[in-house]
């Protein structure tokens, strides 16, 4: 059952007018994909661009939630208005999720320049929510100063986060490598920031400086990611860590790299909604009888797999 | 599996109790049964529970009480839902109350009360009944908040 048009200009309206209520109501309906999302998700995405997008990975454990609230204080004490997305598993076998990075959030529970919304992956893998991007533009739409987006923390495959924001800080605990672990792919590889977070514990003098010293070893050219020890409980290191996110913005704005960055995240949000709609299609036409097929060996997965993909509606 | 649309409930334990295994147990249950849980921890005013339920979008508030001062705290929160647009949310309760007073916190909107030692599966059923009747949400629903929840000083600030 398709929505009003005029009820979903007029929640578009609303959120541009700032009524948090309709905000809430715009990021049910892109994250469930209920009707007249697609519509909302156009009218809101006319705010892309508008707040400085800041994304926080890390393992679970290091302190992610914590100090994504710490940051918050900081940039409310300049004034800025903050958008956070939390994103937790969704159960693969229940379907369910405990969402529980607000527990952390308290400290901001009444602040009316700070919304938090807690998503689950609903099957996304990556460490994120597949409609993240809507989620995104709904919040922009708000206008928020900075959006601020905590990952799942599952490892480190979790890159996807890196086409989605502006400015990524890896976030770890002490003890969790020495320089070899650093070196590994992934999430050390997409940070413009690591946060070396429990800075009050032993070890974590060592940890920041064997960081230092593994991505000393890399290229040296345009933006070097700094390494920071901070300590979500006691506040230490949060003003320096703010400190290079508004650097980090800076350069991003005054390079070619900012505009380099807006195109992969507008081409990762592009090709998200085409593979998904395609997955999607091609999935659901896979029957009992496909299955069968394989089982018996009369057939194989690269052949079924191209029938049913070019068999597909245009 | 992509669960879209899953209910979401928030799990809320207002005032000064501080003994949150029952309401951690609830929380497991029901993520396990398939829902989103939302849960804000301890002390939790009427003021923020509201606030996390208008942010979170949630189907349903589980507010759970130990420490006796639920005829106050639960119509509050049932007020404060009303006044913010919310009050077609399913807010149901857990914790120590007396049969007396389950019949009074039902007259004032809250639909069930779940004393303790109840299996989860009935308070899963009774969700699951409760969602079922409902329509899915949808873009116009909800009047204008105009200011948001009313401010206080934050959460250290009791009353």
């Amino acid at each position: 059952m398709p929505a009003a048009k005029g009820s979903i200009n007029g929640l578009a309206a609303r959120v541009r007018d700032r009524d948090p209520a309709a905000l809430s109501r715009a990021l049910t309906l892109v994250t469930d994909e209920a009707p007249g999302h697609e519509e909302v998700s156009r009218a809101l995405f006319r705010a892309r661009g508008r707040s400085h997008k800041i994304g926080l990975c890390g393992p679970p454990g290091s302190g992610k939630s914590s100090l994504v609230s710490r940051l918050v204080t900081d940039f409310r004490r300049s004034a800025k208005t903050v958008g956070v997305l939390a994103v937790d598993p969704t159960s693969p076998f229940t379907g369910g999720a405990f969402l529980g990075d607000r527990l952390r959030f308290q400290e901001h529970a009444l602040d009316d320049g700070v919304f938090m919304r807690s998503l689950a992956t609903r099957g996304m893998m990556g460490g994120l929510n597949q409609n993240i991007y809507p989620a995104i533009h709904a919040l922009e739409a708000y206008g928020f100063d900075v959006i601020l987006i905590e990952t799942v923390g599952t490892g480190q495959d979790e890159v996807d986060i890196a086409d989605t924001v502006d400015t990524v800080i890896c976030v770890m605990a002490p003890y969790q490598g020495d320089e070899f672990q650093a070196m590994k792919a992934g999430m050390t590889e997409i940070a413009d920031i690591f946060a070396v977070n429990k800075a009050d514990v032993e070890g974590a003098d060592r940890t920041v400086a064997s960081l230092r010293d593994a991505l000393s070893l890399g290229p040296h050219e345009g933006w070097e990611s700094p390494v920071i020890a901070v300590s979500a409980m006691t506040g230490k290191g949060i003003a320096t860590l703010a400190g290079k996110i508004e650097d980090h913005r800076k350069c991003l704005a005054d390079t070619p790299e900012g505009a380099s960055r807006e195109k992969r995240q507008l081409r990762r949000e592009l090709s998200l909604l085409i593979s998904k709609r395609i997955y999607r299609d091609t999935l659901g036409r896979i029957t009992e009888g496909h299955i069968q097929q394989l089982l018996a060996k009369k057939s194989d997965p690269q052949t079924l797999g191209k029938i049913l993909i070019s068999s597909r509606k245009k | 599996m992509v669960g879209r649309g899953a209910r979401r409930i928030l799990i809320a334990k207002p005032g000064l109790d501080g003994h949150d295994r029952g309401a951690k147990v609830i929380v497991r249950s029901l993520r396990d049964a398939g829902f989103e849980v939302i849960y804000t921890g301890i002390r939790q005013t009427a003021e923020m529970i509201v606030r996390t339920a208008l942010q979170e979008d949630v189907d349903a508030v589980g507010l759970s009480l130990l420490s006796g001062s639920h005829m106050t705290l639960f119509p509050k929160v049932i007020e404060l839902l009303g006044k913010n647009g919310l009050g077609s949310i399913l807010v149901f309760g857990g914790g120590i109350i007396p049969d007396e007073d389950i019949l009074r916190l039902k007259k004032r909107g809250v639909a069930e009360i779940f004393g303790p030692g109840t299996p989860t599966d009935d308070i899963v059923t009774f969700l699951r009944s409760r969602f079922d009747k409902r329509p899915p949400k949808a873009a116009g629903a909800g009047p204008r908040v105009k200011e948001g929840v009313p401010k206080k000083k934050g959460r250290n600030a009791r009353r």
